[in-house]
């Protein structure tokens, strides 16, 4: 017994030393923000001799931050939601109905995901180009169409487990199909919810290329302003870096808050 | 609720519009494209199989998809010992299991464009100059040629995505009985013989996940491609998926863009299809 307890105080030495490489890639952004220029050149390891934060000052604006993070929120926040009301009200419909067009519609939804994003790439874009959509309310649009069909499949399977008799009783009460989806079924549908919205919110939030074909750059999300930043300061790695670290504060920031559920919620997107 | 029902066509109509508008017409436009001229406007004439056959003659093409090939089967492989291990690492009975299990996760929340330009940095600067350090000349000029942008990209990924595999493995670790486990350690059974004989089998399910997922991503990645090598030097890092991007949207070249795209379907689906029958053939064996 304390042979493997000594044992196991080995094994964890070595996964914390695991873990610190892992976060050393950060380690080194973070410290190299802070250097100059030359700093960077003749210091890359250690820690910043004088640190200041004017190369963060500088990134900020040519970010123009504050608007590329309004621009990723409203955009995550906007086709996350669409993506939960209606993949919740297909799943719950599909589900429900248990004939054969119902079993081919489902099908077609799960078949969908074998298509590659640039499969469909350039037809699309030229589609909404013709109706004059490559904008905003596109974008939220195509989200729909790409997130769907994981998320019914997702909605579909924890149907299984809610009674039919629930929707039976309510509909002899005189509810029609929408009360008794959005009073009795959502409710009781959360946890997948949290699911589907935090598996959205990773993909949508950090997309780049669907954004990069679409948006102009006043409505930029914070990946898209990331490349076209990138582009005005190859070798200024000091400001580079700063964006970087600027960029993924949002993101560290939700997962100190959310760490259980987003980890829970990505494990039970990949089991089912 | 029943076909007839209107209002099972209310629930169901936003997204059948929106699949079929955003993936199925484009999708069969796409396919049809790719036997014409078509320049993103207009197809003024038909032209049969040449564009598949001048993509069967491309050596660039051909690069890209052994490329992509070499990289997602690297990837697999690495992706599952690693996640598996790191499962097992952090399943373990410690006080710092929780945070090792936040820290390895971590890279997944971060979009591929912005890792890839943290990993250039490190590549770049800072393997130079412990290169130049250490005397280690083989730790200078990562990325500049062939072979090092490809572990470049390989280590990556491997970073970002082993954490998520990672979390597939647990989910199936924490399901294994544990009076399983515990028969077996009173029959005697060594910790080796335990993992091969009961963890190992019973895991299986998982590896047929977590081997979709990394086949199916590693096939598609396009900005890790991007931002880390951006295909250099001269191309030859240069993966399927930015190949198609690069000709439709920088060479102008819609309909070949376009054909190749075809193609690109037709790899990823016969490889996710193969795999997933092969996969469940072999846990039904167990």
């Amino acid at each position: 017994m304390k042979r493997s307890k000594r044992n196991l105080h080995i094994i964890e030495f070595f996964g914390l030393l695991l873990a610190l490489l892992w976060l050393s890639p950060f380690y080194l952004m973070i410290v190299n923000a802070f250097k100059t220029k030359r700093e960077i050149f003749t210091d890359v390891l250690g820690l910043p001799n004088e640190s200041t934060m004017d190369n963060f000052v500088k990134a900020f604006v040519d970010l123009d931050f504050m608007r590329s993070l309004f621009n990723s929120v409203i955009i995550t926040v906007l086709g996350v939601g669409i993506i939960i009301i209606f993949s919740s009200m297909a799943g719950y419909a599909l589900a429900r109905n248990k004939s054969k067009l119902s079993g081919i519609i489902f099908l077609v939804f799960v078949a969908a995901m074998l298509i590659p994003f640039q499969s469909v790439m350039i037809p699309l874009v030229s589609l909404f180009g013709k109706a004059d959509m490559l904008n905003r309310t596109g974008l939220i649009f195509m989200y729909l169409g790409f997130g769907s069909s994981l998320s019914i499949f997702l909605y579909h399977g924890a149907m299984t487990g809610i009674s039919n008799s629930m929707d039976e009783a309510a509909i002899i009460d005189g509810a029609n199909r929408f009360q008794v989806f959005w009073k009795i079924i959502f409710p009781l549908l959360k946890p997948i919810s949290v699911t589907v919205g935090i598996l959205n919110v990773i993909w949508i939030w950090n997309d780049y290329l669907l954004p990069s074909l679409i948006l102009s750059d006043s409505s930029a999300t914070i990946p898209l302003k990331m490349f076209l930043f990138f582009g005005q300061y190859t070798k200024q790695w000091h400001l580079a870096l700063a964006g970087l670290t600027i960029a993924i504060i949002p993101v560290i920031i939700g997962y100190f808050f959310a760490q259980k559920q987003i980890i829970e919620g990505v494990s039970e997107g990949a089991v089912k | 609720m029943r076909n007839r029902d209107l209002s099972f066509w209310l629930f169901i109509m936003p997204v059948i519009l929106s699949l079929s508008i955003v993936i199925i017409i484009p999708f069969i436009y796409g396919f049809i494209y790719s036997f014409t001229n078509w320049n993103g406007l207009a197809a003024t004439e038909f032209l049969g199989f040449k564009n598949y056959i001048t993509l069967f003659k491309d050596a660039e093409f051909r690069a890209a998809v052994w490329f992509t090939t070499k990289f997602a089967v690297t990837s697999v492989i690495l992706l599952n010992f690693l996640g598996l291990s790191l499962a097992l690492l952090v399943t373990r009975n410690m006080k710092t299991s929780s945070f090792m299990r936040t820290v390895f996760f971590m890279p997944n929340l971060i979009g591929g464009l912005i890792l890839g330009f943290i990993w250039q940095f490190v590549f770049i600067s800072v393997f130079g100059s412990l290169g130049d350090l250490l005397g280690i000349e083989a730790l200078t000029g990562w990325l500049s040629t062939t072979a090092t942008g490809f572990w470049g990209l390989v280590i990556l990924t491997s970073w970002q995505m082993a954490g998520y595999i990672m979390i597939i493995y647990i989910a199936y670790l924490e399901n294994i009985p544990k009076d399983l486990l515990e028969a077996a350690e009173i029959d005697g059974a060594s910790s080796i013989q335990r993992f091969w004989n009961i963890t190992f089998p019973l895991v299986a399910p998982a590896f047929t996940v977590s081997m979709f997922l990394t086949l199916s991503s590693s096939f598609q990645i396009y900005d890790q491609n991007l931002s880390l090598t951006d295909g250099g030097p001269y191309n030859s890092t240069q993966m399927v998926a930015m190949s198609i991007v690069k000709a439709a949207f920088k060479e102008n070249k819609m309909a070949y863009a376009q054909t190749q795209a075809v193609i690109f379907f037709l790899i990823i689906a016969t490889v996710a299809v193969t795999q997933v029958y092969y996969n469940k053939k072999r846990e039904v064996d167990l």
